[in-house]
C-alpha cells in the first residue's frame, strides 16, 4: 500500500465522513479512492471548483459535527490558506493533508519536496495556531493521519499533514492496528440548554465546547474577531483575549502535542535531526555511521508545529553537532539553529532528487573528523 | 427575507443563513438562525459543505455583486451548475460600497467609481443571465421598490428544491449615487419604479426599448435534478448492494 492510499484508509478509521478536494499531482490518489469509498460509508465525497472551495466546504460540513478533510500539494495548499485562517479563528476542526511537491508555483509537480514546512506554520495571515505532522513511512502516514483528526477534535483547530511526494507513493507492506487499537478521539460538545449556550465560552480549558450546526443551538460564526458569544467586537481587551487564547490552548499543550522518535541518541555526540521520507535515509545513515565507530544519533520530528524547542535545546547539552537534512534550503535548519543556539551543518536538495543516506554519511563523516 | 421566511414556516433550528464579505453580507450578525459570516466571495463554498453534510438544513445565503460574481465568481457558477438547493439573495447595487465605492463587476459602463474615476470602461454582468446559463433551476429578478414581490419572490425561492437565484437591485445613495448624480435613496427608488418592466411585458418589446430598463419578474423556472437529493440517492442504492 502507498502511503496516499493508508492516508485515505486513516481518515476513514478515524470516523471522517466528508471530503472536498481539486484534483492534483501528487495528492490525487486520496480523493480517487475516497470517491469510490465515501458513499458507501453514507459520508460525502465532492469535487470542488478549487481548493478555496474545497477549505471552505469541508469548513461547512465540520460545522454540522462532521469530521471532515481535504487533500492536495503546494499550489493547492496556496489557496487553501485563506480558509484555513477562517478555521483557525472560528475554531473549526478538519484536517488537511499537502502531499508536498517541489515549488515555488507549478513547480515539480511529480517530485518530492520538503518545501512547505514554513507554509504550513505561517501559510495563512495573522498569529495563528498550527499543528502540523509529518509521517516518514506508510504506516505512519496511517498512524498520523488518524492522530491529526484526533488533535484537529481535541483542540478544535485545522491540523496540517505534511506527507512529501516519496511517502505518498511509496508502497510498503501495512499491518493496521486492530480497531479497538485505535484512539479515536471526539470534539467535546456542550450539554447545556440552548438558550444557556454561550459559543466561545471558556471555563477550565482553553477550549470551547462545540454544538453541531443544526441540532438547535442557534449561534454565530465569524471570521471577525469576536467576543465569547461569536459576535464581532473592537473592543481591545476581548479582541486581545480571543487571539491570546486562539495561540495559548495550542502553547500551552505543546508537550502533549510534540512527538518525536530517537535513535541511538544516548551517547550520540552528533544528531541528525530529519523528517518525513528524509528520516528514513537519516535512520540508515545513522547506522552505518554506527557500524563505522561514529557516535551518531537521529532525532525525527513527527510533530513538526508546534517546534520541539526544549527537545532540541536539551539535546544540545551533551549533543556537538546537529545535522539537518531537508529537501529544502533549510526551514528545519534555521528552528534547529533558533532552538539549539548553534548552527547545524545542513544537507538541502531542491533538484527533485531525495536526499540519499550515502550523502548524510559523507556529512557524518566529514564533520566527526 | 425575515417575512417570507417567517410566512414559509421554517422552524429557526432549521435555516442556516450564509454569507460572504460585503454591505449584504453583514446580515447573519442581525438575526436568530444558525448564522454563518465566511470570507469573502466563499459563502456558497462554504453552503455547499453545510447542505451536503446536513441536508435537512435549509440553506440561505446573502450576497453581493462584488461578492458572488467578481472574487466568488467561480463559485456562483458551479453552485448553480450543480443546481444544490439552496435560497440565494444576491443585492446588486453596482459597486463596492464597504470598501468605499470602488467599480465592481456589475458597475454599468460609463458610470463612475472611486475606482474608475473616469467612468467604468468595462462592460458589466448580467448575473441573472449568467446563473440561468450555469444551470440555475429559479432565477427572478427585482428591485428594493418591489419589496412586496420581493417577499413573495423569496418564499418562492424557499419553497423551491434546487439553486434559487433572487437578484436585488438595491441602492447605494452614498457611493453608487453621489459620484454619478443619481440624486437621493428616495430618487433611486424611484427611478427603479420607473424603469422596471415585468418580464411579461418585456418579451413583446423590441431589444431596443428595452436599452437602460430592468427586467423584473421570474425570469427562469424549470425543473431539474437537485444535487443534495441526488448524491443521497446514489448513497442509498450503494448501501442496499
Amino acid at each position: 500500500m502507498t502511503g496516499n492510499e493508508a492516508c485515505a484508509e486513516a481518515a476513514l478509521s478515524a470516523g471522517m465522513r466528508f471530503f472536498a478536494g481539486y484534483p492534483i499531482t501528487p495528492s490525487s490518489e486520496i480523493a480517487e479512492i475516497l470517491a469510490q469509498r465515501l458513499p458507501r460509508e453514507g459520508g460525502v465525497f465532492i469535487q470542488m471548483e478549487d481548493e478555496l472551495a474545497s477549505m471552505a466546504a469541508i469548513i461547512g460540513a465540520s460545522l454540522t459535527g462532521t469530521k471532515s478533510m481535504t487533500a492536495t500539494s503546494g499550489p493547492g495548499f496556496s489557496l487553501m490558506q485563506e480558509n484555513i485562517g477562517y478555521a483557525c479563528m472560528t475554531e473549526v476542526p478538519c484536517v488537511v493533508v499537502n502531499v508536498q511537491r517541489g515549488g515555488p508555483s507549478t513547480g515539480l509537480p511529480t517530485l518530492p519536496s520538503q518545501g512547505d514546512v514554513m507554509q504550513a506554520r505561517w501559510g495563512t495571515h495573522g498569529d495563528h495556531p498550527a499543528i502540523t505532522v509529518a509521517p516518514a513511512t506508510v504506516r505512519e502516514t496511517f498512524d498520523w493521519t488518524i492522530q491529526a483528526f484526533n488533535f484537529s477534535e481535541q483542540y478544535r483547530v485545522p491540523v496540517i499533514v505534511l506527507l512529501d511526494e516519496i511517502v505518498a507513493h511509496v508502497n510498503e507492506k501495512i499491518v493496521f492496528p486492530k480497531p479497538e487499537e485505535i484512539e479515536i478521539v471526539d470534539r467535546q460538545r456542550t450539554n447545556v440548554p440552548p438558550e444557556k449556550f454561550v459559543p466561545y465560552e471558556v471555563t477550565d480549558s482553553a477550549i470551547p465546547l462545540f454544538a453541531d450546526f443544526g441540532s438547535g443551538y442557534r449561534y454565530h460564526v465569524t471570521g471577525l474577531s469576536h467576543d465569547e458569544t461569536g459576535f464581532p467586537t473592537n473592543d481591545p481587551k476581548k479582541i486581545d483575549a480571543l487571539y491570546r487564547r486562539l495561540n495559548d490552548k495550542i502553547e500551552q499543550n505543546r508537550e502533549r502535542i510534540i512527538r518525536y522518535k530517537t535513535v541511538m541518541l544516548d551517547d550520540a555526540q552528533m544528531c541528525v535531526v530529519a523528517y518525513g521520507s528524509s528520516a528514513r535515509s537519516a535512520h540508515r545513515a545513522v547506522r552505518q555511521a554506527r557500524a563505522m565507530g561514529i557516535k551518531a544519533g537521529m532525532l525525527q520530528l513527527q510533530v513538526l508545529w508546534p517546534f520541539p524547542d526544549d527537545v532540541l535545546s536539551a539535546l544540545a547539552q551533551n549533543v556537538e553537532t546537529f545535522i539537518v537534512p531537508e529537501m529544502n534550503l533549510g526551514q528545519v535548519a534555521h528552528e534547529v539553529a533558533c532552538a539549539t543556539r548553534r548552527k547545524p551543518t545542513q544537507i538541502n536538495r531542491i533538484d527533485g532528487g531525495l536526499i540519499t543516506p550515502e550523502e548524510i554519511v559523507e556529512q557524518i563523516r566529514s564533520v566527526s573528523v | 427575507m425575515l417575512r417570507a421566511i417567517e410566512h414559509s414556516n421554517i422552524p429557526k433550528d432549521r435555516i442556516a443563513l450564509v454569507s460572504g464579505i460585503g454591505c449584504s453580507s453583514r446580515t447573519p450578525g442581525y438575526v436568530d438562525f444558525n448564522t454563518l459570516h465566511t470570507t469573502h466571495g466563499r459563502a456558497l463554498a462554504f453552503a455547499t459543505g453545510l447542505k451536503l453534510a446536513k441536508p435537512d438544513l435549509k440553506i440561505l445565503v446573502v450576497t453581493g455583486d462584488g461578492d458572488a460574481t467578481a472574487i466568488g465568481g467561480n463559485h456562483f457558477i458551479h453552485a448553480a451548475r450543480r443546481n444544490l438547493d439552496m435560497t440565494v439573495l444576491l443585492y446588486n447595487n453596482h459597486i463596492y460600497g464597504m470598501t468605499g465605492g470602488q467599480a465592481s463587476p456589475t458597475t454599468p459602463q460609463g458610470k463612475k467609481a472611486s475606482t474608475a474615476p473616469y467612468g467604468s470602461m468595462e462592460p458589466s454582468f448580467d448575473i441573472s443571465g449568467l446563473a440561468i446559463a450555469a444551470g440555475a433551476s429559479f432565477v427572478v429578478r427585482t428591485t428594493c421598490y418591489h419589496a412586496v414581490q420581493l417577499e413573495r419572490f423569496i418564499q418562492k425561492g424557499l419553497a423551491r428544491k434546487g439553486f434559487a437565484l433572487i437578484e436585488v437591485l438595491t441602492q447605494c445613495p452614498t457611493y453608487y449615487a453621489r459620484p454619478n448624480r443619481l440624486g437621493t435613496a428616495v430618487d433611486m427608488l424611484r427611478w427603479y419604479k420607473e424603469n422596471s418592466i415585468p418580464v411579461e411585458r418585456a418579451r413583446k418589446m423590441e431589444e431596443r426599448e428595452k436599452v437602460g430598463k430592468i427586467i423584473v419578474g421570474v425570469l427562469h423556472d424549470v425543473e431539474r435534478k437537485e444535487f443534495c437529493e441526488e448524491y443521497y440517492r446514489l448513497v442509498n442504492r450503494l448501501r442496499e448492494q
